[in-house]
């Protein structure tokens, strides 16, 4: 933990100067690079205008909409049933996660409650959603940094898990899957006992990257110290998720509000660091795999039996109301305000994604920083552009 | 979601603490403070006076301790004069409505309201084990100005959150640094999320999936559950 | 040698039939991934199980300029759009786009959005579409083997003379 102090210091000076920089000596000019939309280092259409000093960045601004696709707008004209189709592509990686508070905020409208093996069942997917998610990140991030390895590790283990959830939703993502009041379908045969046996392939997963790549000197000396967001900036922000618990922030909707979800009867621990660099934020979402995968096998265990679904009428007309509902999704806290006015379709759906507030965060954190920390940071950061840009 | 039977046994804990927080606003709003909603174990949600917006955020962050900034945006309370934009005539048909546009009388929600705009927020308390709580904050914008205060003093997130809001809406934020557009291209002429902003390739053709007109056998039973869940 | 004969059209059968299967089993495909079918993308290309480079396609080239084929998969959105079109015109000729997932070929389920191009056949001209929200990687593949199919049949001499493509059969 000594090695962040000097870095820190040393960034921090670096960004008074970018501050206070007078061409005097050299007659320099700065630079405006500018970073995408495509790039491979961008997780999607992330374009960030740069302006530098030599290496260093002066400002930094990323501009985002290269996918906005109007979700709020298109809320408004679709069933609840459709919304929930639509849904799934907001965070495109962590799918199953997505539809998840949308349904539990209907149902709170309804004032209905799933049967306990659905609401076992959607904790079990919603982990596997946040695995396959998280996996995904692992690789990446050791793409950005130049790693190209473990992305090849990456997908094939996460193949094993979408097998899985293809096996009961039909979708490797977008699984389309829950419904108000339950889910749409049981379980295949022999679907628990797979999946116990696919959260070893996870595991070990997980012990793959930490020797191949945790411990390599390059990717400490990249991560360690870069990046640091302080405590309160974060929550000024509104970082959620794995990057507040990475600046220390002990909180995890999953125990706090677990809201429709069987986290209360699990055994599983929140994972925090106190550092808030981009080596905290990696770390601790290699743990959170690692735990989450625990929290399947004790959800394969734990599931009862009982209907699916509960009785709900067939055309879904939700109360007039408003509710707000937010689980702790892979990316960070995910949230919808629906706004309804007993119709068929909702009045207003407000989609409060996380990567939005995550990368709102880049001009104040990119201040400073020399140019290939920029994608370091990003990549830590870890957003998805339809989380952003819905 | 066993918060909603909770209504009927005498108030959790955590009603108490938002009970609180709501004396807390009041105490340092006054009468700013026009209108709250409480639902018990789950939520709450407080409406105060368009010139106390600034204000609110401050006492939020500073007295509350709700440090952490959830999201703001804006509701368009007007109702759309497209109608709902059903998808086709089997919808219609089973809903029994006639499909034309509704009556164009702007109903307020939770906590009321006078004004065709309001600008929500949510911020939350956490870091804490078993104390976190959240607070929905509501304000009326007035319909001849169409502009509030900014956020971006207090909680520094609320500038992205603002250019949202400014470009969906057309909601200018007072002390903002900066408003342009977010999302959109920019020469976008209109601010989308209005309710009269029309999504013209629905205006044009109806949605062109349908393709089974007939209703379902066996349907007409508005209560029966979905069948294929119970089977398995 | 080869270019003057396809200049004066007068490609002899054989030396089309021996280029054009050089050409189908060396291209190089230039991934344009927008959203989520990115990932069902990359899983085509880079995992181990539906392995693309079995069918001489290699992606990641070093920049469009050498790319063969552009594999446009996701949602294209208007802003997003005249990048894509500068991406394409870098792209040397012969140079062949595969639309893949609904929200490329048609606009998909963001069909009435305000910002969403309704296909990138809006300004691209496309040559194979692969339907699916997200298509598997295997539909990928399966366009891409379509694609080979189609580039096998082809007259040079009327590529060069920018003839409209005419697909046999």
């Amino acid at each position: 933990m000594t090695a962040i102090t000097d870095r820190q210091k040393l960034q921090y000076i670096a960004a008074q100067a970018a501050d206070a920089r007078v061409n005097v000596e050299l007659e320099t000019e700065g630079m405006t690079l500018n970073i995408g939309p495509q790039h491979p280092a961008t997780h999607g259409t992330l374009r960030i205008v740069a302006r530098l000093d030599g290496e260093q960045v002066i400002a930094a601004e990323p501009i985002c909409g290269y996918m906005h696709r109007g979700y709020e707008k298109l809320t408004e004209v679709r069933t609840y049933a459709q919304v929930t189709t639509l849904v799934n592509r907001i965070d495109w990686l962590g799918s199953f996660a997505n539809e998840v508070p949308f349904i539990l905020a209907a149902e709170q409208l309804m004032g209905v409650e799933a049967p306990p093996r659905a609401q076992w069942i959607r904790t079990l997917l919603f982990e596997m959603s946040r695995i396959s998610n998280l996996i995904l990140f692992l690789g990446d991030m050791a793409v950005q940094l130049g790693a190209v390895t473990p992305a090849f590790f990456a997908f094939r283990d996460r193949e094993y898990v979408l097998d899985q959830i293809e096996r009961v939703t039909g979708g490797r993502f977008h699984p389309n899957f829950d419904r108000i009041g339950g889910l749409k379908d049981d379980l295949p045969k022999g679907w628990l006992a797979d999946t116990k046996a696919t959260m070893d392939k996870v595991r070990s997963f997980c012990d793959e990257i930490e020797t191949l790549l945790m411990g390599a000197e390059i990717f400490q000396a990249r991560t360690r110290g870069i990046g640091v967001i302080p405590h309160d900036v974060a929550q000024q922000y509104g970082l959620s998720g794995a990057n507040a618990r990475a600046s220390g922030i002990d909180w995890d909707l999953r125990r706090d509000q677990p809201s429709g979800m069987v986290y209360s009867e699990l055994d599983w621990k929140v994972i925090t660091h106190p550092d808030g660099d981009s080596f905290a934020r990696f770390w601790v979402r290699l743990q959170e795999v690692r735990e989450a995968a625990k929290i399947v096998e004790q959800c394969c265990d734990g599931v009862p039996g009982g209907p699916i679904m509960a009785k709900v009428p067939r055309i879904i007309k939700v109360p007039a109301g408003e509710a707000w509902v937010s689980t702790e999704n892979p990316l960070g806290e995910m949230g919808y305000y629906v706004v309804s006015k007993g119709d068929l379709t909702p009045f207003r759906v407000k989609i409060r994604s996380a990567s939005f507030n995550n990368v709102a965060i880049a001009p104040w954190i990119l201040r400073g920083v020399y140019v290939p920390d920029i994608i370091t940071i990003l990549a830590s950061l870890y957003f998805i552009l339809g989380d952003i840009d819905r | 979601m066993s918060d909603t039977t909770a209504t009927d046994t005498p108030p959790a804990p955590t009603d108490e603490l938002r009970e609180q927080l709501i004396a807390k606003l009041g105490d340092a709003l006054g009468d700013s403070l026009i209108d709250s909603h409480l639902l018990p174990g789950t939520d709450v949600w407080v409406r105060v006076a368009t010139d106390a917006w600034a204000e609110v955020a401050e006492v939020a962050r500073h007295k509350l301790g709700a440090k952490y900034f959830g999201f703001l945006s804006v509701i368009d309370w007007l109702p759309s004069p497209f109608g709902r934009s059903m998808d086709s005539e089997v919808d219609r048909v089973l809903a029994g409505e006639s499909g034309t546009p509704e009556a164009g009388e702007i109903v307020q929600g939770v906590t009321g309201g006078d004004s065709r705009f309001q600008v929500l927020a949510r911020v939350a308390h956490v870091g804490e084990p078993g104390n976190y709580w959240g607070i929905n904050l509501k304000a009326d914008i007035p319909d001849d100005s169409l502009e509030v205060s900014t956020w971006v003093k207090t909680y520094a997130g609320a500038d992205w959150h603002e250019r949202e809001a400014w470009e969906m809406f057309g909601i200018g934020f007072v002390g903002h640094p900066g408003l342009r557009h977010l999302y959109l291209p920019g020469d976008f002429e209109g601010h989308p999320m209005r309710k009269d902003f029309p999504l013209l390739a629905r205006q044009v053709k109806p949605w062109p999936g349908i393709v089974d007109v007939e209703p379902m056998p066996g349907s007409g039973d508005d209560d029966a559950p979905a069948e294929e869940g119970a089977e398995s | 040698m080869g270019l003057g004969l396809v200049e004066s059209g007068k490609m002899p059968k054989p030396l089309t039939k021996l280029l054009n299967l050089s050409r189908k089993y060396s291209i190089w495909v230039y991934q344009w991934g927008l959203a989520c079918c990115a990932i069902e993308m990359g899983a085509a290309f880079a995992s181990p199980r539906y392995d693309v480079m079995r069918l001489g396609v290699i992606p990641l080239p070093a920049s469009p300029r050498q790319a063969d084929l552009v594999v446009i998969s996701g949602t294209v959105t208007d802003k997003m759009a005249p990048a894509i079109l500068r991406l394409y015109e870098q792209m040397p000729d012969p140079k062949y786009v595969i639309s893949m997932g609904s929200c490329a070929n048609c606009g998909g389920p963001y069909w009435d959005s305000y910002s969403v191009t309704k296909g990138i056949d809006q300004i691209l001209p496309v040559d194979v579409y692969v339907p699916g929200c997200p298509p598997r990687p295997e539909a990928l593949l399966e366009g891409i083997v379509l694609l080979q199919e189609r580039i096998a049949g082809e007259d040079m001499a009327a590529r060069w003379r920018g003839e409209s493509i005419v697909v046999c059969e």
